[in-house]
């Protein structure tokens, strides 16, 4: 991404826009030319599959707007006015729900990706670091959106995360009413949120474009975990080969996001979420979406309010400290054996609270989430900074090129050709 | 371009810079505070902040639920016996020390608001090992004076300010 461009001009016209703002130049230079390592796996088709869920979202999301109506008194009817009357609105909307779904199921595989493949380490800090602000970003987004429908899901969800707010000391009853706009979740709060329900997706598209820039500064990491050397053998161009195996990945992709929009579109719902809210009745059991369920359940595990949250931020607050966590050497966890194993326990925990997050918080169940809680602290705070020192790591490949060939019967590639 | 000579002495030009600078912080404060301010409660929230309830037809034993600021608040026409039980708690037991005296006006009539002080909930009533109030949401038990005894609430259920007006109305706000 420095240097002059590789990109040539091939009419009139198109010298004269290069001249005056160089836009074909600079698409050509990051998204055909782009050297892209020519090991990556199909892991890597997920920033493409999740570009694609922002566009989405945000096409889906902005026809709903026009058929929406963002006050108490019609809200939940304006819904049902969308699933009912409007064209095609059934399907938008369903569209657009389990859309928030496979957005944050495939925001989940692309940071797994990077937590194995060690993704966040120098240099690619800041890369990682857009990562979450992203995903905060997008949790901020599904929240407020899950209020717009003015269920009793909605409502009593917004109740209780903003009542998160009220454990900071001295100031968080303010803060809470302000965020309220009154003394209750009501009319004034439904109504911010949908004007900022509709703001935050413009805000991920802007911070997708810093981490695409980033990126692009500092290269892609690869299943190798070591660097481009040599841009003729250790990469290809980034069109037609990475595009191609990005429409494929995107593909299969949208093929489920298909089945669950067409086929099961309610079942990631809750269906207290078809009553409307009702300020003076509270569900029996209150769950938040599946893709929250591990914050959640860490913030039921801590046996104090404010303590909860803490913790329940610090869950996330620890991704962006993960590359100075991180003491290994080693990027990849083809080559960290040690590694592997605490990795795949990592992922075991979360989904393990995830289950908790949805049971009621009794029993075992507390019990279970308080050590899974544990656990995902310890594994960032203890496992990553020591696995560095006393891992025996194996050999990593001298390039790119040798790591394909080692997989690909490059013994006897390189037994008829040594390596220069 | 001309080096920049280092001065000891602070010349006319550095106060000129902060002067600028001071005026131009104050500028942008003032221009953010009606964007945050705008987010409090406004003047027609406000305006409701009060109700006036007919309490004369509540029976003994009965709870109550009206709606003040948005939120429930329960009147509770406690029994002799609730009375006695709320009284004879000692306080060393309380995560929130409060005797029952100083949560009601008359101790028949216990005034507190409805809403869970973990998460906002709304707790049932006549439920729990207290026969206070149980809330659903994560297990907060609350007793027949609305305090808290077990779960993760961090407070007693709050007694909103209230006056009785006469035996048979009480204004809240």
């Amino acid at each position: 991404m420095s240097g002059p461009s590789q990109y040539v001009p091939k009419n009139a016209l198109a010298r004269w826009l290069e001249a005056r703002l160089p836009i074909i130049g600079f698409t050509y230079d990051s998204f055909v030319a782009y050297p892209t390592p020519k090991n990556l796996n199909y892991w890597w088709t997920f920033g493409a599959i999740l570009s694609f869920m922002l566009i989405a979202q945000i096409l889906t999301g902005v026809v709903l707007a026009m058929h929406y109506t963002g006050h108490t008194s019609m809200a939940f009817n304006s819904v049902e006015h969308i699933m009912r009357d409007v064209n095609w609105g059934w399907m938008i909307r369903y569209l657009h729900a389990n859309g928030a779904s496979m957005f944050f199921l495939a925001v989940y595989i692309h940071m797994a990706r990077g937590l194995y493949y060690g993704s966040y380490k120098a240099p690619r800090e800041v890369l990682w670091i857009l990562g979450v602000v992203i995903f905060l970003l997008m949790m901020a987004t599904a929240f407020m959106g899950y209020v717009l429908p003015w269920g009793q899901m909605s409502f009593w969800g917004a109740t209780v995360i903003t009542n998160l707010f009220s454990a900071i000391p001295l100031v968080g009853d303010a803060i809470t009413i302000w965020l309220w706009g009154g003394y209750s979740v009501d009319n004034p709060t439904l109504n911010r949120f949908f004007s900022l329900h509709y703001l935050l997706p413009f805000m991920i598209a802007a911070v997708v474009a810093l981490h695409v820039w980033a990126l692009h500064v500092v290269g892609q990491n690869n299943p190798a975990g070591v660097d481009i050397k040599d841009v003729e053998k250790d990469s290809v161009p980034f069109t037609p080969h990475a595009t191609m195996k990005d429409m494929v990945g995107v593909a299969v992709f949208f093929i489920l996001f298909a089945w669950f929009a067409f086929f099961v579109p309610n079942y990631l719902g809750h269906s207290d979420n078809y009553i409307e809210a009702n300020p003076l009745v509270t569900p029996a059991h209150i769950v938040p979406e599946w893709y929250f369920l591990p914050f959640y359940a860490i913030l039921r595990a801590i046996p104090s309010k404010l303590g909860g949250v803490i913790f329940m931020f610090a869950s996330i607050a620890i991704l962006v400290v993960l590359p100075w966590l991180d003491t290994s050497r080693v990027r990849s966890a083809v080559y960290r054996p040690i590694y592997k194993i605490f990795f795949w326990l990592f992922i075991v925990t979360v989904i393990g609270l995830g289950y908790l997050g949805s049971q009621p918080p009794e029993g075992g169940a507390v019990i279970a989430a308080r050590i899974l809680t544990a656990w995902y602290f310890i594994h960032f705070i203890v496992v990553m900074p020591l696995l560095g020192l006393f891992e025996k790591t194996k050999p990593v490949p001298a390039s790119i090129n040798d790591a394909v060939l080692a997989k690909n019967g490059g013994e006897r590639v390189a037994a008829a050709a040594p390596a220069q | 371009m001309a080096t920049t000579i280092a001065t000891a002495e602070p010349t006319r030009r550095d106060m000129l810079f902060i002067a600028t600078g001071a005026v131009a912080a104050v500028g942008a404060a003032a221009t953010v505070w009606p964007f945050i301010a705008q987010m409090n409660p406004d003047a027609s929230t406000l305006a409701l902040s009060s109700t006036e309830v007919d309490i004369s037809a509540i029976a003994e034993g009965q709870i109550v639920t009206v709606k003040w600021r948005g939120k429930p608040v329960f009147i509770r026409h406690r029994t002799k016996k609730e009375i006695q039980e709320a009284e004879a708690v000692a306080l060393d037991k309380l995560p929130d020390p409060q005797p029952d005296s100083a949560r009601v006006k008359k101790p028949e009539w216990l005034v507190v608001i409805g809403v869970c002080t973990h998460l906002g909930c709304i707790p049932l009533g006549k439920q729990g090992a207290f026969d206070g109030w149980f809330c659903p949401c994560h297990g907060s038990d609350y007793d027949l004076s609305g305090r808290i005894r077990s779960g993760p609430a961090p407070r007693n259920l709050e007694v909103p300010e209230y006056a009785f007006l006469s035996d048979t109305k009480i204004k809240i706000g």
